[in-house]
C-alpha cells in the first residue's frame, strides 16, 4: 500500500518535475497548534527529497493556531496550498462554506487522508496520587479534571466523545453516558478555550489532578516541563483522533502548485516521514513505522468518529446550540 | 462661525461613519439575517444573560475602583515630587502598551492559587483566580491608565494655588477635597470611568485566562462570541455583538449625560 502510494506520488512528480524545476516554489501549511515542532521537520526533509528528486527548491511556511480558528482564516481567503487540521470537520466547512475543495477529499489518500494518528489520554501528577487507571475514576468526588471547552477546541472534542465513547460501551446505554460525561464535567474547574491553554493550566498553574489530552500533547509536556513530573494513563478505551490532511485545490490551482501540494501529503506517508511524526509522539499509520518507533505507543481499545455516525452528526448531537454539551451546563447550573 | 467649518464637519462625519458606523452597520446587517426567535434563542438564552450579567457587573466594578484609585494616583503624580516620579508615571502606561494576553498570563501566574500571591490567600479561603474575582482583577489592570490619564491633566491645571486659598479661607482638608476639588475634576473623572468601563466591557485577551471560562459563572459574553464563531455561527456571533453594543451604548450615553451635568455644576 505505502509503496503504491509513494511511486504514484513520484509519478507525479517525474511528469511534471522538470517543466518547473527552474523557479523556486513556495507552499502555505496551514495547520493547527500542536503540529508546530513536527511540522518544522517535516519541511525540511521534504524541501530536501524535492529538491533531490526535481531540482526545484521549496520553502514551506507555516501556519498554527486553534483547528477552527485556521479553518475559518482559510475559508475567509487566508491562501493555503494545504490545510493539516485536528479533525475532518474543519475541512468539511471548508468544502462546504467556501468551496475550495470537492466534498469527496477525505476519498483522496489512503486511511481517510490521515497520515498520523492520535488517541486521547490522561496525564496525571507524578506518582499518580489520586490514583487515575480509567474514565470512571473521573468522576469521583475528590478528582479534579482538567479539560479545555470543546464548543471552542477542536481536541476537547475528541476528548469528550471518548469519555461519551467509554461510558456508552462499559454502561451500555446513551442515557447512562449522558449522565457519566454531566458528572464528568461538574467535576472540571476550568474550562480553557484551547488544549495548549488547558495544558498550561494542569501544568503550570497545577490545577487540578488530571488533565485529559491528545497523546501527543502528553508526551510534549512530560518531555517539556520537568522530567518525570507527569505521567500518562491510558484508559481501557478511548478514541481514534485522525487530523486529516487535504490540498486546498482552489488555491493551489491558482497559484500552480497542485503538483508539489500533492507530493507534500503524499510525501507524509513515506518510510522516512512515518518514522519522523512517530519521533514526534504522533501513531503512524505504517504498522513498520510502528513497531520500530523509539516512542512507546500502550495498546488501547479505539473508538472512531464513525461511531458517533461521523462528524457532521457528532457536531449537530453534542456540540451545536442546544445540543447535549450545552444541556450537560444547563443541568449542571439547576 | 469658524473658517473652514462646514469642511471640517464634513470630514469629521465622513471619517466617523467610515471607521465606525460601518463596521457596526455590518453587526446590525449581520444579525438582522436571523428571525425574531433565533435571535431571542442565542442572544437573550440564560447562558448569554449570564455572561453579560458577568462582562458588564465586571467592568462597573472595575471601573469604580480604578474611579478611586486612579483619583489617588493621578494626584499623588500631580501634586508630589519625590524621586523616580517618572518611572512611575512610564508604569502606569504599561497596560496600555502590554499586549493583553501578556497581562492575562501574568496575573494568572500571580493570582492562582500556587502563585505568589494566590498561595498566601489561599489558606485564608479567598480565591481571585479562575472565577468572577479574577475578572474584575484583570480589568482594573487594563482600565487604571484611563482613569489616570484622563484626570491628571485637570487636576494639574487646577494649580495648587486653589487648594491654598481655600485652606486660607478656613476649609478644612475634607472640605477642599469636596468643594474645591472634586467638582472641577468630576467630568475628568467620569470621562476616565466611562473609558475603562468600555475597554473592560470588550476586554477578551486578558481576561481569558485568569477566569476560569465555566458557563453561568464566569464566562464573559465576549468568549460567548468566539464560541459562537468556532461553530460558524456567524449570525449568532453578531447578534450577541448587538445586545453588548446597545447596551454598552446605552450606559456610555448615561455617563456622558452625567458628565454634562456635573460640568454645568461644576463649571
Amino acid at each position: 500500500m505505502n509503496r503504491r502510494v509513494l511511486l504514484a506520488g513520484l509519478a507525479a512528480v517525474a511528469l511534471t518535475g522538470p517543466a518547473q524545476a527552474a523557479r523556486p516554489v513556495e507552499l502555505l501549511n496551514v495547520s493547527y497548534d500542536p503540529t508546530r515542532e513536527m511540522y518544522r521537520d517535516y519541511d525540511a526533509l521534504f524541501a530536501r527529497e524535492w529538491k533531490a528528486r526535481t531540482g526545484q527548491t521549496v520553502r514551506v511556511r507555516q501556519s498554527h493556531g486553534g483547528s477552527g480558528k485556521q479553518a475559518r482564516a482559510v475559508i475567509d481567503g487566508l491562501e493555503a496550498d494545504v490545510v493539516t487540521l485536528g479533525l475532518a470537520y474543519d475541512i468539511d466547512e471548508i468544502a462546504a462554506r467556501a468551496k475550495l475543495l470537492p466534498a469527496d477529499w477525505q476519498t483522496r489518500l489512503p486511511n481517510n487522508s490521515t497520515p498520523y494518528y492520535s488517541t486521547i489520554v490522561f496525564l496525571v501528577r507524578k506518582g499518580n496520587p489520586k490514583r487515575i487507571r480509567d474514565w470512571g475514576d473521573l468522576i469521583r468526588s475528590d478528582v479534579k479534571v482538567i479539560t479545555p471547552n470543546p464548543k471552542t477546541s477542536g481536541g476537547a472534542r475528541w476528548n469528550y466523545l471518548a469519555a461519551w465513547g467509554w461510558a456508552r460501551q462499559t454502561l451500555g446505554s446513551d442515557d447512562k453516558a449522558r449522565d457519566f460525561v454531566t458528572k464528568l464535567y461538574r467535576n472540571v474547574p476550568i474550562l480553557d478555550s484551547g488544549a495548549r491553554g488547558a495544558t498550561t493550566t494542569f501544568v503550570q498553574r497545577r490545577q487540578g489532578d488530571v488533565l485529559i489530552t491528545w497523546e501527543n500533547e502528553g508526551f510534549l509536556a512530560q518531555k517539556a516541563f520537568g522530567r518525570g513530573q507527569f505521567e500518562v494513563v491510558a484508559p481501557s478505551i478511548s478514541i481514534r483522533a485522525e487530523p486529516p490532511v487535504a490540498v486546498v485545490d482552489a488555491v493551489a490551482k491558482k497559484k500552480g502548485t497542485t503538483k508539489v501540494a500533492e507530493a507534500y501529503l503524499r510525501g507524509l506517508y513515506s518510510p522516512a516521514a512515518q518514522a519522523l511524526v512517530a519521533r514526534h509522539g504522533y501513531r503512524p499509520v505504517s504498522a513498520q513505522a510502528l513497531a520500530r518507533s523509539p516512542v512507546r505507543f500502550p495498546a488501547i481499545r479505539m473508538l472512531t468518529i464513525a461511531d458517533f455516525g461521523g462528524w457532521s452528526k457528532a457536531q449537530a448531537v453534542h456540540f451545536a446550540n442546544g445540543g447535549e454539551f450545552d444541556r450537560i451546563f444547563s443541568a449542571a447550573k439547576r | 462661525m469658524l473658517p473652514g467649518f462646514g469642511l471640517t464637519l464634513g470630514f469629521s462625519v465622513a471619517w466617523l461613519t467610515i471607521i465606525i458606523l460601518l463596521p457596526l452597520s455590518a453587526v446590525f446587517l449581520r444579525t438582522l439575517g436571523m428571525g425574531w426567535d433565533q435571535f431571542v434563542a442565542t442572544a437573550l438564552s440564560e447562558r448569554a444573560l449570564a455572561a453579560y450579567r458577568l462582562s458588564f457587573g465586571a467592568a462597573l466594578a472595575a471601573g469604580v475602583i480604578n474611579l478611586f484609585a486612579g483619583l489617588l494616583v493621578a494626584w499623588v503624580l500631580v501634586r508630589t515630587d519625590f524621586p523616580g516620579k517618572r518611572l512611575v508615571s512610564a508604569l502606569v502606561d504599561l497596560p496600555f502598551a502590554l499586549p493583553t494576553a501578556v497581562a492575562g498570563i501574568a496575573l494568572t501566574a500571580l493570582y492562582a492559587p500556587n502563585g505568589p500571591v494566590g498561595a498566601l490567600l489561599e489558606p485564608v479561603g479567598i480565591e481571585l483566580a479562575f472565577n468572577p474575582a479574577g475578572v474584575v482583577i484583570a480589568l482594573i489592570f487594563v482600565g487604571l491608565p484611563f482613569v489616570v490619564r484622563t484626570v491628571e491633566p485637570v487636576l494639574a491645571d487646577l494649580g495648587s494655588d486653589i487648594e491654598e486659598a481655600a485652606e486660607s479661607l478656613g476649609a478644612t482638608k475634607l472640605q477642599t477635597f469636596r468643594r474645591v476639588v472634586l467638582p472641577a475634576v468630576t467630568p475628568a473623572l467620569l470621562t476616565g470611568f466611562a473609558l475603562a468601563f468600555a475597554r473592560g466591557v470588550g476586554e477578551y485577551g486578558s481576561v481569558i485566562f485568569i477566569a476560569g471560562n465555566m458557563p453561568f459563572v464566569s464566562e464573559i459574553a465576549p468568549l460567548l462570541i468566539v464560541t459562537q464563531l468556532e461553530e460558524y455561527d456567524y449570525a449568532g456571533a453578531t447578534a450577541i455583538a448587538t445586545v453588548m453594543l446597545c447596551i454598552s451604548f446605552a450606559l456610555l450615553l448615561v455617563i456622558n449625560l452625567l458628565q454634562a451635568l456635573a460640568r454645568r455644576r461644576g463649571g
